[in-house]
């Protein structure tokens, strides 16, 4: 089995995210990480790896960014991943979720993996909607919020919970799972691994090494504009008390509920 | 004209209740447009009565369609089929797991433009304009589209309102993709811990990650205890999913939606898809150790400190407050 996990990075959860007014992207400068949901997909190819049900040929590591992102490609390795394929273009910039979508399934039918991994949703984006986009141009089943996945020769039994409660679905492989973050620990990387990281094989593609039509990636070529960015409306702040001695800030808290008639 | 395609998600003969908002927003915009709703429900022996209730909500046309249900596929070969011969320009779509999943994948069918976590639509020189409340709900971002859109709401964004109109029922024939017949549901809706019952309750004592192990759910037991008469303890996914609390209790976008009069968060983070099951409580109340947790952000009364400290005494006080 060949397994693809779909990484991301993005900017340090303490890094206040902010959107560029003058273009309507976000600003990427300052820290950036591996997107931490991103950590689960990785673990989890790692589990199916070792978990010997099925014999994993190769985990590699797949990202579309700027130049930076090769961090997180490298944290992936660092993680686990046996190499992996950075999609760098300027052409691609200002792409929406579908031109996304798109230009990553390009990049994962050259590499023909039996399973493509990824995380429940980026920490900057927030879409939770790659994986779908992803899957139906490659003609794969797909599932995302996974919190259990049995892999054995017959597929995946995956587990996630729906509206209704949990559901069990037995998907055929080759397919698409984006796995919610209970269903593993990540490990944290052995210093070895992360002196060994820059060391595995790397391959950066620009579009047109990848087949990806010019016209449909991009600002240009995403469907959807945005903009008009503005403020939510105002929510008057709540009170806020520093916990120093507790028996002061629990007489408090009574004394608020008290006021509010709530005991 | 343009018409809008909603897809109505169903259970046991219900239709979902962010469905039916679905339909509403869909039948209100489409008036605007001047265009119809139509709504798509995907199942299996799905009856007349349950297809056709949805005029009630405006649309006028309901396509039924033989599949299996639960799954994401099978609806987007349904929809896809019905765009590629109908005059759709927009598809909308309630909260909800299968939403993001169907909307993303027939964004990706059609070429279409997408936007998720939907709070608003509206019309402006006759095409739908999308907004998106982004980053941790700190801006509102807005989403036009080329031409097809796909708009997915936010958990309880559009309100479902009966409007006493009627529709027509047509049974459709489709073929599934043989990507939409690779995944088989083996059971659906399982219910996974006790059942409890915390929908009626006045005071809620909500539990997160941050009581660190299941047994960590005692503080908040004890507390619920002490306030007494209607009161109950709720969680976050994270927990439930863990298996620490019955899923049950779980407040958010695949759980319940809940106003009691006092919500009390005790190390649970705040993030959106809890906020939309618990922001319309009257009054909230949060412990958590992250002076920059997000649930600061919509709480009446936040606490910076450690749960484990505060809610032990918490309980004595309500307790010695109540006699
Ligand atoms: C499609 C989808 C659907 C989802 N549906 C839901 C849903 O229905 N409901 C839901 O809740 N979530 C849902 N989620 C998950 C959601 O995104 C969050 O992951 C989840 O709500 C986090 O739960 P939490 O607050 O318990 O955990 P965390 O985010 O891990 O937060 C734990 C908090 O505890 C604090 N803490 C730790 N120790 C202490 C201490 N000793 N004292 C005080 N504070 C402490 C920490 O500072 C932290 O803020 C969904 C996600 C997706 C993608
Ligand atoms: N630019 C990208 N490159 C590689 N993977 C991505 C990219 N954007 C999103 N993903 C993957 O898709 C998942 C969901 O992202 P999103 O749909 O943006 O919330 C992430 O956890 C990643 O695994």
């Amino acid at each position: 089995m060949k397994i693809c996990v779909l990484v991301k990075e993005v900017p340090d959860a303490a890094v206040q995210k902010r959107i560029d007014p003058s273009t309507g992207r976000m600003d990427r400068s300052g820290e950036k990480n591996l997107n931490p949901y991103d950590t689960h997909a990785i673990e989890a190819a790692m589990q199916i790896k070792e978990g010997g049900a099925v014999e994993v040929e190769e985990i590699v590591a797949v990202t579309m960014g700027p130049e930076s992102a090769v961090r997180a490609l490298h944290k992936a390795v660092s993680l686990g991943a046996d190499r992996s394929i950075q999609l760098t273009d300027e052409a691609l910039a200002g792409s929406d979720v579908a031109a996304t979508g798109y230009a990553l399934a390009k990049v994962l039918e050259r590499e023909k993996p039996d399973l493509v991994l990824l995380g429940q949703q980026s920490d900057d984006g927030e879409c939770y909607t790659i994986g779908a986009v992803v899957a139906e141009h490659l003609g794969m089943p797909s599932l995302t919020q996974v919190i259990k996945m049995d892999v054995s020769a017959d597929g995946l039994r995956c587990e996630r919970q729906a509206e209704y409660g949990y559901d069990t679905v037995q998907v055929q492989t080759p397919a698409v799972i984006s796995v919610g973050d209970a269903i593993n620990e990540p490990r944290y990387p052995s210093l070895k691994a992360i002196m060994g990281a820059k060391k595995k094989p790397l391959e950066k593609l620009a579009i047109g090494e990848a087949g990806i039509d010019a016209s449909q990636v991009g600002a240009d070529g995403s469907k959807v504009v945005c903009g008009d960015f503005k403020a939510p409306p105002a929510k008057s702040a709540g009170t806020i008390i520093e916990d120093e001695d507790t028996d002061e800030t629990v007489e408090k808290i009574v004394a608020w509920l008290d006021e509010r008639k709530l005991i | 004209m343009a018409n809008i395609l909603v897809y109505a998600l169903h259970y046991e003969g219900a239709i979902n209740k962010n469905s039916l908002g679905a339909v509403s927003e869909a039948a209100r915009l489409a008036g605007e447009i001047g265009g119809e709703a139509h709504a798509v429900v995907v199942g299996e022996g799905i009856s007349d009565d349950v297809a056709a209730g949805l005029g009630a909500f405006g649309a006028t046309k309901v396509f039924k369609a033989e599949a299996p249900e639960g799954l994401s596929q099978p609806v987007v070969d349904v929809m896809g089929k019905l765009f590629e011969t109908g005059d759709y320009q927009y598809a909308i779509f309630g909260g909800g797991l299968l939403g993001f999943e169907v909307g993303a994948g027939l964004a990706a069918r059609l070429n279409a433009g997408v936007t998720m976590e939907v709070t608003a639509v509206n019309v402006d020189g006759g095409q739908l304009v999308a907004e998106r409340p982004i980053l941790g709900d700190s801006s509102i971002s807005t989403s036009r589209y080329k031409d097809r859109g796909i708009i997915i709401g936010r958990l309880n964004a559009f309100e479902a309102r009966e409007s006493g109109g009627s529709a027509t029922v047509e049974t459709l024939d489709v073929q599934l993709s043989s990507h939409a017949q690779q995944a088989t549901m083996v059971q659906r809706g399982e219910q996974r811990g006790a059942d409890v019952d915390i929908e009626g309750a006045d005071v809620l004592v909500a539990g997160g990650r941050g009581l660190g192990k299941a047994e960590g759910f005692q503080l908040c037991e004890d507390l619920a205890g002490a306030f007494g008469g209607n009161s109950a303890v709720a969680a976050t996914r994270a927990v439930v999913d863990a298996g620490w609390y019955p899923y049950a209790a779980q407040i958010g976008q695949t759980g319940k939606t809940v106003a009691p009069k006092l919500y009390l968060a005790a190390g649970i983070s705040g993030a959106i898809q809890h906020k939309v099951g618990m922001q319309s409580s009257e009054n909230i109340v949060a412990i958590n150790k992250d002076a920059n947790a997000p649930i600061f952000e919509f709480s009446d009364l936040g606490i910076v400190g450690d749960l484990n400290k505060i809610l032990p005494k918490l309980t004595e006080a309500v307790k010695a407050r109540k006699g």
